[in-house]
């Protein structure tokens, strides 16, 4: 432990504490811009500074570790005024265009303005003329409002390990860009979209659909569906005032009927449908096909994307199972149009995503237009949908509760945990347990499946079988466990693993790259346990026992695996190029 | 940070490398079609560069330097199979070179002529070679000529000391050069720039 004194305060803290890290301990707040308590430091902006006692010396309180006996001072009109340069200089080539700003009242960098009082332009302002990337359909990049503060070049290279961002040029000049200043659309880009969750500014911001989805629900001759994915339920509230993780599944299927919604489904139907599917396919692999092992997940596009372009090899051992929200995106314009009498091609899906990732998937390729019609029409992350809740003067603290619409809306606790790291494991060996021993599971919590930890391995008892699993989030971690599998085949030795779940974001879609700002690992516990007491509150606990999935194989797709089933459900992948130009 | 320890193997060493036992090098298939039409670039050059620098500290640069050296800038078609055979990412590759003024994106002069230094073309009559380059540009190494048609430089070992002693004009190789063919060679390239 280190002994020292913030402002006079007396203070113990762990050795390789930081100044901020020990100032939170005792109720001081230094402001930050660049450092992003997810990420290590990058140094880059130099507001955090505070001053050692009796010297003239400034720290960066980020990146400085505390010292035994330091007396460390916070704040002093001098350390107060250069703070303020720092704001002002940063402003100086910013445009200021806060209320055209898609990150108006959620900005980190317009916030500090304001906590300072700013209000005027202290320094002739020089902006930078580089033009937007509007390349893709998840993200657009604004470099004129990037303060080089360095957490996407972080977050895309060393989080994600996709290096498809970086800074170009230096001091001045730096700006971020795809290497050699090609488009997004062009990079190895996942459109995971974690830059644009950790971006302090609007320099990364979702590919903003709104008013699309606005305009189409006034249109009355369309029939607009909508789905909520499993994480969205558990984070839409933190910008409601609840806390992470409170579970507002049955408030949003409210809030989505008032915006004018003619049927809200629930994504977790999804799951548990593409449970039983994936819970098949393993089985059948694992039984009759084991050079097809390990069974590698399929949900997350990101991951998708980054395998077509990092692991080609692996294209076999995939899934083939579409993502839950593409599952009931195909089945609304088929069975349901089917059952209602509807004109599939009035039908109208919009899925409510923690993702950017999906915004991209929904038209990868002609297979996501399996019923006949694009099967997703649009899909908008939590927080275009926080944005669209507060539009419509929706009180959403106060709504009454509601139940999702039949035949695509019912889920069980499985289905719900999709939206955590390991919950796709965990939920698929559950039905996969009951399919092998055709017995019941004495405790369906798998825990060592569960966590934050970046890769997480364990051995499964099923039956008189061992299943060996693993389960890696963050894309970085995925290097780990895909390589073993790669070290076995080149050797012809069986590889060490059975089935390996992988998730692009970290923590797992409750994470994701289109969830509310301010994500810790602290919020993504947080958001998980909200999606693990929703799992135990529901009394089917099993996907493949989901009345209504049942129902949907009887009187529509048949047997699992069935041809209708692999047209609808199901797609197939191919090795694309790192880099398109 | 979520479990960031585990295995990012490029996280702190200065070699970046991505494993990979899929198909590295020229013929892999991540390289669209694109990239694979450069035929004029020699693909053994940049091999034998990323070979000679691979395991030294401050590699890239150097690699980044070898290329240059030979084709006058870095076009992206060697910077993308740069960045394979180095398992170095694209974009590290085009932080460094927009980080130094040093290195190019653009062609310095319509034709790069690269007289090779190494010891091999060295012993074997470069300066000869190099003098009389000069002295029918009037240019010095490191210059380009006034209507922008010929860039001159001396470079390190291109790595075909069999060849040697040998000039590169725009990344192909010319071998046993004599000071007579230099007036041939540069006759060549204005009767292209013509065509
Ligand atoms: S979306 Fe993901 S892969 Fe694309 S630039 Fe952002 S962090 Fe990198
Ligand atoms: S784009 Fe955003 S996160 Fe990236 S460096 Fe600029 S301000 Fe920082
Ligand atoms: S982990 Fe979830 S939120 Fe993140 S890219 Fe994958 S599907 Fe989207
Ligand atoms: S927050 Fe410490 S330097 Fe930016
Ligand atoms: S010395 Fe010239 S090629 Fe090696």
């Amino acid at each position: 432990m280190i002994r020292a004194k913030i402002n006079g305060i007396s203070l113990r803290v762990p050795e390789g504490a930081t100044i901020l890290e020990a100032a939170e301990k005792v109720q001081i707040k230094i402001p930050v811009l660049c450092k992003h308590p997810d990420l290590p430091p990058t140094a880059a902006c130099g507001i955090c500074i505070v001053k050692l006692k009796g010297m003239n010396k400034m720290l960066r309180a980020c990146c400085t570790p505390i010292e035994e006996g330091m007396e460390i001072i916070t704040h002093d009109p001098e350390i107060v005024e250069v703070r303020r340069s720092v704001i002002e200089l940063i402003l100086s080539k910013h445009p200021n265009e806060c209320l055209s700003c898609g990150r108006n009242r959620n900005c980190e960098l317009q916030k500090l303005a304001g906590d300072f009082g700013i209000n005027e332009q202290s320094f002739p302002q020089y902006l930078a003329d580089i033009p937007a990337d509007n390349s893709t359909k998840s993200l657009v990049l604004e470099p004129r409002k990037c303060i080089s503060c360095g957490r996407c070049v972080h977050v895309c290279q060393q989080m994600q390990n996709v290096w498809a961002l970086s800074f170009l040029e230096r001091g001045f000049d730096t700006r971020i860009s795809p290497a050699g200043d090609i488009q997004l659309a062009d990079s190895p880009c996942v459109k995971c979209g974690q830059c644009s969750a950790h971006c302090p500014t609007g320099a990364i911001f979702e590919y903003d659909e709104t008013g699309k989805v606005w305009e189409l629900l006034q249109d009355e001759n369309k029939y607009c569906i909508v789905q909520i994915a499993p994480a969205v339920r558990v984070a839409v509230g933190e910008w409601f005032g609840f806390k992470s993780g409170a579970n507002t599944t049955r408030k949003l299927y409210a809030a989505l009927r008032r915006m004018g919604f003619r049927a809200v489904f629930d994504t977790n139907f999804g799951a548990d449908l593409t449970i039983v599917e994936e819970a098949h396919e393993f089985v059948h692999r694992f039984t009759k096909e084991p050079t097809k092992l390990p069974l590698i997940t399929s949900c997350c596009p990101a991951w998708v994307d980054f395998m077509e372009k990092f692991y080609p090899d692996m294209v076999d051992h995939f899934s083939s199972c579409k993502s839950p929200h593409q599952m009931v995106g195909a089945l609304s314009k088929t069975y349901y149009a089917q059952k209602q009498r509807l004109d599939p091609s009035k039908i109208v899906v919009v899925s409510i995503m923690p993702c950017t990732a999906k915004k991209h998937e929904i038209s990868r390729d002609r297979e996501m237009f399996a019923s006949g019609h694009q099967d997703v029409d649009i899909s908008l992350t939590t927080r275009e949908l926080a944005r669209m809740i507060k539009q419509a003067g929706i009180d959403f603290p106060n709504l009454p509760e509601e139940d999702a619409d039949h035949m695509l809306g019912e889920y069980s606790g499985a289905g719900t945990i999709f939206g955590m790291t390991g919950g796709v494991m965990e939920a698929a060996l559950r039905t996969a347990y009951d399919y092998v021993t055709g017995g019941k599971l004495k405790n369906v919590d798998f825990e060592n499946v569960r966590g934050l930890q970046g890769v997480k391995e364990g051995t499964i008892p099923v039956g008189s079988h061992e299943v060996k699993v693993a389960v890696a989030h963050g894309l970085s971690n995925v290097e780990y466990v895909l390589n073993k599998v790669r070290e076995a085949k080149k050797n012809d030795r069986v590889p060490p693993y059975h089935f390996i779940e992988v998730m692009a974001c970290p923590g797992g879609c409750v994470g994701g790259g289109g969830q509310p700002y301010g994500v810790t690992d602290a919020v993504r516990n947080q958001r998980g346990d909200g999606l693990y007491e929703d799992d135990r509150e529901h009394k089917i606990r099993y996907s493949h026992e989901n009345p209504f999935v049942k129902k949907l194989y009887k009187e529509f797709l048949g047997e699992p695996r069935s041809e209708k089933v692999h047209h609808l459900l199901h797609t197939t992948y191919r090795p694309m190029p790192e880099y398109k130009r | 940070m979520t479990g960031m320890a585990s295995n990012n193997s490029k996280h702190d060493s200065t070699v970046f490398m991505r494993t990979q036992a899929f198909g590295s090098g020229f013929n892999d298939k991540r390289i669209s079609k694109e990239h694979m039409k450069l035929t004029t670039i020699d693909g053994q050059q940049i091999k034998q560069a990323v070979g000679k620098w691979k395991d030294k500290p401050g590699n890239l640069i150097m690699m980044l330097h070898e290329v240059q050296g030979c084709y006058g800038y870095v076009p992206r078609e060697v910077a993308l199979k740069l960045s394979h055979e180095a398992d170095v990412p694209l974009a590290r590759i085009y932080e460094v070179i927009t980080f130094y003024n040093y290195f190019k994106l653009q062609p310095p002069g319509k034709f790069n002529i690269a007289v090779c230094m190494g010891t091999a073309c060295y012993l074997k009559g470069a300066p000869e070679l190099m003098q009389e380059l000069k002295n029918r540009l009037s240019i010095d190494e490191g210059q380009t000529t006034g209507d922008g048609m010929f860039h001159l430089d001396g470079v390190r070992c291109l790595g075909c000391c069999g060849l040697a002693p040998v000039v590169a004009v725009n990344g192909r190789v010319h071998a046993k050069v004599k000071k007579g063919d230099i007036i041939d060679i540069l006759s060549k390239c204005k009767k292209e720039a013509n065509s």
